[in-house]
């Protein structure tokens, strides 16, 4: 199962545990139930949706474009990032 | 608008006729009046270099001469430097120096060397650098233009 | 180390395809471009740091004789609250659209407040002093510290500090808090035997691109929007503009025309939406120009910093924990890269327990760009100056200490992810048996210090298409802007695919109806990843190839092969044809080939690199002299690496510049006093020595040629370097930047 590393500004949402062992073959299974596990981190990390403007999705250490319908790996690391904000961003796009 | 003066002088060793007003630079000349763009503007208040023209024989920024203070002189820009098919020895040295990166202010480099080496053909590296410092490069952190600079001296 | 395969052309210095455009003066640039009928803009700027705008009367400048058309922020679409959608970067549109041009608050002196199109120049400029615009001056907020100060004037009544998806209740100048924690801080400073606390804080600087921001904008009747502009990538202008002016992408064609320097600061745009907004009121084509002192105060520059840095060692040299508190100035509108420097800060290390945290805060200041590593170069002045320190006290050689503690592959970065292979440890030992660091080094206020330095770099889309000749030369069409020799990088790779001289590609850079999507040239990226979208399309017209050459012998094209610019039969026929000979026969073997490949690859590849400089410090004057530097880097592999040695010296040397002389002076009203190449005093050749690039390759698994970016980790490593260079002539640690003359005399007790 993938393994999803918690921020730190997240682990009060899960009782200061760094990272979560969860099922899901996408990026919108693994929030989704590391919501059920752990009730409004999807309210966090998603709006409408899709991951928040702010937050960048790396898996196995590559920086993804960020979509929810990114497929992961049974056994990948996941990290949810500040995303390089605002004048950078544009950098990268 | 002011009243444009008609201007006579020799370009890249042409005689040319143009018209401007008192207040354009010969940069604004060259680039908007004869169409010749080689001449940047970085500043326009002569530090950066990338304008440099050679007028009569010496070197200046060509956003601080006026158009009409070039009435019956001398004019040489980087479009006169090249003969049509062989380049110059500056040129070629750059090139092969790989001394531009952006090549914007390459031409004003180009022009300041070939004052340097017309008047100083054998310059150290202290004489090079002295002579360029009023050239800026952004990109290159100047060594490979010194390299290029001192490589076209010991060519020509 | 080197696993480096044997290339034809790859490694090679050919001379570049743009060269002789460049050194004859015949390259356009975008201030070059000209039209018939062609009007000249120009921008009236806030003179106040802060204000409100009372009103805007327009029309003394409209009667002036000459002018064809003004504008406003009245001429763009209402933003409204919505969230403009720049791929990767969701920015507020309003922001966005503000930092064009003002509509209630100006947030910086120079900030755009209208804009004149008129039949040449000097008129327009006129027509601005012709603008009445009345303000309600307002106190300026110029220091980060004091903007995070809770009775601070607030900038922005809409913005609440940001947490990782949690929002603030109150307007604050903070528009985000990020952190990344890795292990037990707090357990990893009881371990060590010394723990160094310092404080820092860096000037504003400017990229200094040498050609001021340019832009031509035509509407036709049909409502097709053309722009000619310098710019480090076409297709994000079209997004911004498209975004800015709410008009749709595909009326939009951004034609790129050569750029002079860009260094990050020729991402964003300006004065683009300006002339469009003019071309579209007046009917006619009209070019903008900034001057210099527009591109200093009206654009991007990157921002000052306030940083605290504090990290613990055992007595044998193992760091056991590093904490850094990253305050960066987001100047007018949020998004400083403190992301970035958040990410770098440590990245040199293997340190298990990490805490950093980061705040972008909004100033009266240009709002920034990216520059170069955007964050990194403040970040490491930090981390690299206490590391020295910490070596010093243990009494260890400072690249001993490094190398003791030295990221690789494995190891896990304090934001998280591990490192794929990295060559920091190769920078470190090839700086250490360089001959600069064993020479000797002992002369009074002479000083030697070093400093190493983390770039992630960045992969993102690039496409390129390919065009077989019938003269076995290839027409490569690319969307990425060359800057600095990318034509030639790029080139150099599909050539080596195909078995053909560099000389025998032809590359374009075409505008944005005429090339598939491809993201900017920044982030190091374009040797990198349009460097593998032309392997892609190479890699294409192979195969294709091979298909022909089975057609014309009669063969399964499974039983061709292609190696070293040959085509050749295997299992029964003897047949042979080089692709030369093969490009003159593509009309009788199915006609014309077009090959393509695109690209969006996440294995960029991290860069490192390490510095060593020699310095004198004048005692009377303060004056600081290089007098010798060494910059050791991972390349991963060289494609023409006279370009990766410009790269390397470029960077050092803007690091120079930033750690010697360069910040954005102001005054109490929040003026910028040093607006021009005079008073901003970038080096200049007869302040340098020659620069010494070391290219050190550990080729990048995440490219065929183990290509890593190499643009931005050069202006990471100089600050530091130099500050410990400085440290080592006079034995004063310098902790703020610039290290010009007076805050050296001042740190010596001489003023």
């Amino acid at each position: 199962m993938p393994i999803v590393a918690i921020p730190s500004l997240l682990r009060n949402l899960t009782n200061g545990k760094e990272s979560i062992t969860v099922p899901g073959a996408t990026i919108r299974e693994v929030i989704d139930n590391l919501e059920s596990r752990y009730p409004g981190m999807k309210a966090r990390l998603c709006e409408n949706d899709r991951i928040k403007p702010g937050i960048a999705v790396y898996v196995n250490g590559l920086l993804t474009r960020g979509s929810i319908l990114e497929r992961v790996d049974a056994d990948a690391e996941i990290h949810f990032l500040p995303a390089i904000g605002g004048g950078i961003s544009e950098t990268f796009h | 608008m002011a009243r444009r003066s008609h201007v006579q002088t020799t370009l890249n060793g042409e005689t040319v006729e143009f018209l401007c007003e008192p207040r354009q630079s010969l940069l604004e000349v060259l680039r908007d009046e004869l169409h010749l763009t080689g001449a940047k503007e970085g500043c326009n208040n002569g530090n950066c270099g990338a304008c440099s023209v050679i007028l009569d024989g010496r070197l200046v920024n060509s956003c601080l001469v006026l158009g009409v203070e070039t009435e019956g002189k001398s004019v040489e820009t980087i479009e006169g430097v090249a003969d049509p098919d062989k380049l110059h020895p500056i040129q070629d040295a750059f090139l092969e120096n790989a001394a531009l990166q952006c090549g914007i202010c390459t031409p004003g480099f180009i022009m300041s060397a070939k004052a340097l080496l017309d008047e100083n053909p054998n310059p150290t590296e202290h004489e090079v650098r002295y002579w360029l410092a009023g050239n800026l490069c952004r990109c290159t952190g100047y060594d490979k233009i010194v390299r290029a600079v001192l490589d076209a001296a010991a060519a020509e | 180390m080197l696993e480096n395969k044997e290339y034809k052309v790859i490694g090679t210095r050919p001379i570049r395809h743009d060269g002789v455009d460049k050194v004859t003066g015949r390259a356009l640039y975008g201030a070059d471009f000209q039209a018939a009928g062609l009007l000249h803009g120009r921008v009236l700027r806030s003179p106040h740091a802060h204000a409100h705008i009372i009103s805007i009367d327009t029309s003394r400048a409209e009667a002036l004789p000459g002018v064809k058309g003004v504008v406003t922020a009245k001429d763009l679409p209402n933003p409204g609250d919505k969230i403009a959608d720049l791929g990767e970067g969701a920015v507020n549109l309003k922001h966005l659209c503000d930092n064009i041009l003002a509509s209630d608050k100006v947030l910086y002196k120079g900030h755009a407040v209208a804009a004149v199109a008129a039949t040449n120049p000097h008129i327009a400029e006129e027509a601005c002093t012709l603008i009445d615009v009345e303000y309600e001056v307002l106190p300026p907020v110029l220091e980060v510290r004091q903007a995070m100060e809770s009775d601070a004037p607030i900038l922005h009544d809409t913005i609440r500090t940001t947490s990782l998806g949690e929002t603030g209740d109150e307007p604050s100048n903070v528009a985000s808090h990020i952190q990344h924690k890795l292990g037990d801080p707090e357990k990893g400073f009881a371990e060590a035997d010394v723990i160094i606390e310092r404080e820092f804080v860096t000037g504003t600087v400017h990229q200094g691109y040498i050609e001021p921001h340019n832009a031509t904008a035509h509407y036709n009747a049909d409502g097709q929007l053309t722009i000619w502009c310098s710019t480090q990538g076409a297709f994000t202008v079209r997004e911004q503009v498209a975004e800015i002016l709410q008009y749709p992408i595909s009326k939009i064609k951004v034609v790129p025309m050569e750029i002079g320097g860009g260094f990050g600061g020729k991402i964003s745009v300006y004065i683009k939406p300006v002339a469009a907004l003019l071309a579209k009121k007046t009917g006619k084509p009209v070019k903008v120009l900034m001057n210099r002192a527009d591109v200093f105060e009206g654009t991007g520059p990157t921002p000052a910093s306030y940083i605290r840095v504090k990290m613990g060692a055992t007595k044998a040299g193992k760091l056991t924990a590093a904490q850094a508190y990253l305050a960066f100035e987001a100047g007018a509108y949020p998004g400083s890269p403190v992301g970035p420097g958040a990410m770098c800060i440590f990245a040199p290390y293997n340190i298990e327990n990490v805490i950093i945290d980061g705040y972008d805060v909004v100033v009266n200041k240009p709002k920034t760009a990216p520059y170069r590593a955007p964050g990194a170069p403040n970040a490491a002045f930090g981390s690299e100056t206490v590391v020295d320190e910490i070596a010093e006290k243990l009494g260890i050689d400072p690249l001993e200490i490094r190398l003791l503690n030295a990221a690789k592959e494995g190891d896990r970065r304090a934001d998280g992810p591990v490192h794929p292979r990295i060559g920091c440890i190769e920078t470190v030992e090839a700086a250490k048996a360089h001959p600069h660091y064993t020479a000797p080094n002992g002369k009074k206020h002479h000083g030697r210090g070093v400093a190493s330095g983390y770039w992630f770099n960045i992969g993102l889309e690039s496409s390129v298409t390919i065009n077989v000749n019938s003269d076995g030369t290839i027409n490569l069409i690319e969307g990425s802007t060359d800057i600095g020799g990318t034509r030639a990088s790029i080139a150099m790779q599909a050539a080596e695919v195909l078995g053909i001289p560099a000389e025998s590609v032809n590359p374009s850079v075409v505008d944005t109806n005429s090339v598939g999507y491809t993201a900017v040239t920044g982030g190091s990226r374009t040797t990198y990843a349009t460097g593998y979208a032309a392997y892609e399309a190479a890699q294409d017209v192979k195969q294709q190839m091979i298909a022909r050459a089975a057609k014309l012998w009669e063969v399964d094209a499974a039983n061709v092969q292609f190696a070293d610019g040959e085509f050749s039969s295997i299992n029964g026929k003897e047949e042979q044809i080089s692709f030369r000979d093969l490009c003159a026969r593509l009309g009788e073997t199915g006609g014309p080939i077009v090959g393509s490949g695109t690209v969006n690859p996440g294995g960029a590849g991290g860069a490192y690199a390490t510095h060593v400089v020699d310095v004198v410090v004048d005692e009377e004057t303060g004056k600081v002299d290089i007098l010798r530097y060494t910059a050791v880097q991972d390349a991963g592999k060289a494609i023409h690496p006279s370009y990766v040695e410009g790269q390397i010296q470029g960077g050092a040397v803007q690091g120079i510049g930033w750690a010697l002389n360069e910040e954005y002076i102001y005054n109490a009203e929040g003026e910028m006093t040093n607006a021009s190449f005079l008073d901003y005093r970038m080096p200049t050749c007869l302040d340098l020595p020659m620069i010494d690039a070391v290219i050190v390759e550990v080729p990048n698994p995440g490219h065929p040629y183990g290509v890593r970016g190499v643009g931005e980790v050069p202006i990471v490593p100089p600050m530091a370097a130099i500050a410990n260079a400085i440290y080592d002539a006079i034995g004063i640690r310098m902790t703020e930047l610039p290290m010009s003359p007076d805050r050296l005399l001042k740190a010596m007790g001489k003023i």
